[in-house]
């Protein structure tokens, strides 16, 4: 049923829809409103539920992984300083192989402290094990959380999911939304149906102390999984296309790259603008297209490859910087090109976004005019020279 | 041999009271029970892949985390509707409890979540070293508040955890030491049998952490409870409720057992602030029989 | 095979720790017991079994030889001696 409706409402919609029977959150701008919504569908008797009021990230985290482990399907969200403070559990929930949904409303890190939209939070969760998905829009966003649970509780899979939504711009953003049907969310997610859990009746130890002689085949396992995981989100969407209607490549998305000469690549919220600039150029008669990178993690470097080696010119949109180093996205999308025959001439990088700084059109058409045959790395987009002559005297 | 619920063969030093207090723990509260464990001595030595000595579902997760965790998994019983039937223990070393692992118990207190939490209490970071904790008794020898020519130990004294969780007014907190066994297994059982969060803290003596013979763990724990340095108390809602009552002996008949404060013996000033805080305790809860 | 690491219970018996002890080992003289079950109840590794009087002894595969049993028997019916000797 197509709704207009806020994002973080989409996602508590859609979470209720789940049935999630452990709820556990700390509240941090721009995840609130998500959390807030399911409490009040928990108090209205709408959502089944223990909504387990936390002390800290770290223990909501916590509360989710012994409510998983337990056996029952658990689900929390988070953002920056919030995704920061539970880092060491979410690499102990990956590495226990525990299935998850976790919304990320990404949002800048501290310091300085800033409450608006860039990934460095999920970006440097990264090495992780989590599956990483990237939300375009606000229906992507609810409908990762399905596919998420679906995924995530394969037992072929066992790894935790992270939807990556940008805060503000899509939490806190107004948008029409297909909200699927309870029947079809059921058709689609069967209850879950742990492959271990703590039960006297089956009493089993869990996270074990691993000593050298052990510890490197979990890692090579989960790298192993991580493979799959590339061939199983192919036949989760198409599952999910025959029963929502709706379609998604859900690794990577093409946007008129086809015959383009100037591609840029990018993830999240940008990428609608991109799209519309992509139109504009193209009803100008210009080459140009878009490379929508859906899953972060596992990084689907074949699809990259596919889409981008006819391609002269790439520009890699970053809205996080590794630093001291260079972005993130950009350094994985050369890393798929090096030692290759094929592959475009010119892989620039640009940095732009961050801290919730607009990207605009025009920030997007100045992209697509700094893609030349002179490749540049970390080119920083919008930048406000004049504020780097404060003082300290 | 009746099968325990704590096997042997876990690697434990010889002479352990984490491991003693451990298997009284787990066979008083029965096979229907899931422990969450913290980061610790007794994490390691019962669970190192693919050795278990846990007959009862078993999990570890971090260092400080095991309340929270445990308060996941008590709400998942909840959901399922099995909580009546199943306990949820969480236990933890002193640093993981007073120290790193504060917030998350005072959330689960706050949020009195029907667990018992069992803080076993060998007064320093023992897995990592013999360092410091916030129990660690006052003028204790360790790693990080070693003795020297500057130093006479640890200069603080023990964090008063069994109170701060009774501030929590949760429906019971106790104190325990493996000195006495079957008082353990009583408050353990005692514990169990009450809807809502428990906190139960039990002495015990590490032979390699505090320098005594291997054999005389149940001496010390006897020695600390005698002198009172270590009252055990029950507190219910924030309130005393019972007391173990002594013929108090002077402190020095409990530090004279252990290296670790050996250079305390000729140290008559130093004896008698412990012996002040011992004094303290047996004042304030009515020890003296 | 996953690799999350999942441990079947009661394993930890196939590590035999009586090997550890290398000076004094428990010998049960079962001719004062009075049945308390205070050894039993005492061992750190829960190797000690027994119901009635005089019937208490330890598995000594896994016994570490830490001599708690023998330190809380109210009769001194355990004693500690050299591991080398016969009984």
């Amino acid at each position: 049923m197509r709704e207009f409706l806020e994002g973080s409402r989409a996602i508590a919609e859609i979470v209720k829809r789940c049935k999630p029977g452990v709820i556990s959150a700390y509240p941090i701008t721009p995840q609130t409103h998500i959390v807030e919504e399911l409490a009040q569908f928990v108090a209205d008797g709408e959502l089944k539920s223990q909504f387990v009021n936390v002390e800290s990230e770290h223990s909501a985290a916590s509360v989710v992984l012994g409510g998983v482990a337990a056996g029952v399907r658990s689900y929390t969200a988070t953002s920056s300083q919030g995704l920061f403070y539970m880092m060491e559990v979410l690499f102990n929930i990956a590495g226990l192989r525990l299935p998850l949904v976790m919304t990320c409303a990404n949002r800048a890190v501290s310091a300085p402290i800033n409450i608006w939209n860039d990934h460095q939070d999920s970006i440097s969760l990264r090495d992780s094990g989590w599956i990483q998905l990237f939300a375009e829009d606000i229906q992507e966003a609810a409908d990762f959380h399905v596919l998420g649970y679906k995924l995530s509780e394969d037992h072929s899979i066992m790894l935790p999911v992270m939807v990556c939504m940008d805060g503000f711009i899509l939490t806190h953003g107004i948008e029409t939304v297909d909200m699927p049907v309870q029947e079809d969310v059921d058709k689609f997610l069967p209850a879950y149906r742990p492959l271990y859990k703590l039960d006297p009746a089956k009493p089993v130890t869990m996270g074990v102390l691993a000593d050298p002689e052990c510890y490197m085949e979990t890692r090579y396992a989960i790298q192993e999984t991580m493979k799959k995981v590339l061939d199983k989100i192919p036949v989760l969407t198409g599952e999910f296309s025959r029963v929502f209607g709706r379609a998604y490549n859900g690794l990577v998305e093409q946007y008129h790259t086809k015959d383009a000469d100037r591609v840029i690549v990018a993830m999240g919220s940008v990428c609608g603008t991109v799209k519309e600039v992509v139109d504009e150029l193209r009803a100008k008669g210009k080459k140009v297209g878009l490379l929508k990178i859906t899953a972060y993690r596992p990084f689907p470097a074949q699809k990259v490859f596919d889409a981008l080696k006819d391609i002269p010119k790439v520009a890699v949109l970053d809205r996080s910087l590794s630093l001291g180093s260079y972005a993130p996205v950009a350094s994985e999308i050369k890393a798929v090109f090096c030692g290759k025959k094929k592959g475009p001439k010119v892989i620039s990088s640009f940095i732009a976004g961050l801290g919730g700084r607009d990207i605009t059109k025009d920030s997007v058409r100045q992209i697509f005019s700094l893609l030349t045959s002179k490749e540049v790395s970390c080119e920083f987009i919008d930048l406000k020279p004049e504020l780097l002559k404060e003082k300290y005297e | 041999m009746s099968k325990n619920l704590f096997a042997s063969g876990h690697t434990a030093c010889a002479g352990c009271g984490q491991s003693l207090g451990a298997r009284l723990v787990i066979d008083a509260a029965g096979p229907n029970t899931i422990v969450v464990n913290n980061t610790g001595c007794l994490e390691v030595f019962s669970t190192k892949y693919p050795e278990t000595a846990w007959e009862v579902p078993w999990i570890h997760s971090l260092f400080e985390n095991a309340a929270a965790v445990a308060s996941g998994v008590e709400s998942a019983l909840k959901f399922m509707g099995t909580k009546d039937t199943i306990n949820v223990i969480a236990q933890a070393g002193d640093g993981g409890t007073a120290d790193i692992g504060l917030q998350a118990l005072s959330g689960m207190l706050e949020r009195n979540h029907d667990i018992l939490y069992v803080c076993y209490d060998n007064e320093a970071y023992m897995n990592t070293g013999i360092q410091r904790s916030g129990l660690t008794p006052f003028d204790t020898n360790t790693t990080t508040s070693p003795i020297g020519s500057q130093s006479l130990g640890n200069i603080r004294p023990k964090k008063p955890l069994p109170e701060i969780a009774a501030a929590h007014g949760v429906p019971y907190v106790a104190t325990a030491s493996v000195a006495f066994p079957n008082d353990v297994q009583r408050k353990v059982k005692k514990a169990l049998s009450i809807k809502g969060a428990k906190y139960l803290q039990i002495h015990v003596p590490c032979p390699l952490g505090w320098r005594h013979e291997s054999g005389a763990t149940i001496q010390v724990a006897k020695a600390a409870f005698e002198t009172g340095l270590y009252p055990l108390v029950e507190f219910e809602f924030g309130k005393v409720v019972a007391v173990r009552q002594i013929q108090p002996k002077p402190v020095e008949e409990y530090l004279k057992l252990q290296g670790r404060f050996k250079h305390l013996m000729n140290n008559p000033e130093e004896i008698k602030k412990i012996q002040a805080i011992a004094d303290a305790n047996i004042e304030k809860y009515g020890l003296k029989a | 095979m996953f690799g999350p690491l999942i441990s079947r219970p009661g394993s930890s018996r196939n590590n035999k720790t009586g090997s550890w002890r290398t000076e004094v080992k428990p010998k049960f003289l079962r001719q004062n017991c009075i049945g308390c079950k205070m050894c039993l109840v005492v061992c750190p590794e829960g190797c000690i079994a027994g119901n009635e009087k005089n019937t208490y002894g330890c598995d000594y595969l896994f016994c570490k030889g830490c001599g708690n049993c023998a330190a809380i028997c109210p009769k001194a019916d355990i004693i500690m001696v050299k591991e080398e000797s016969k009984d």
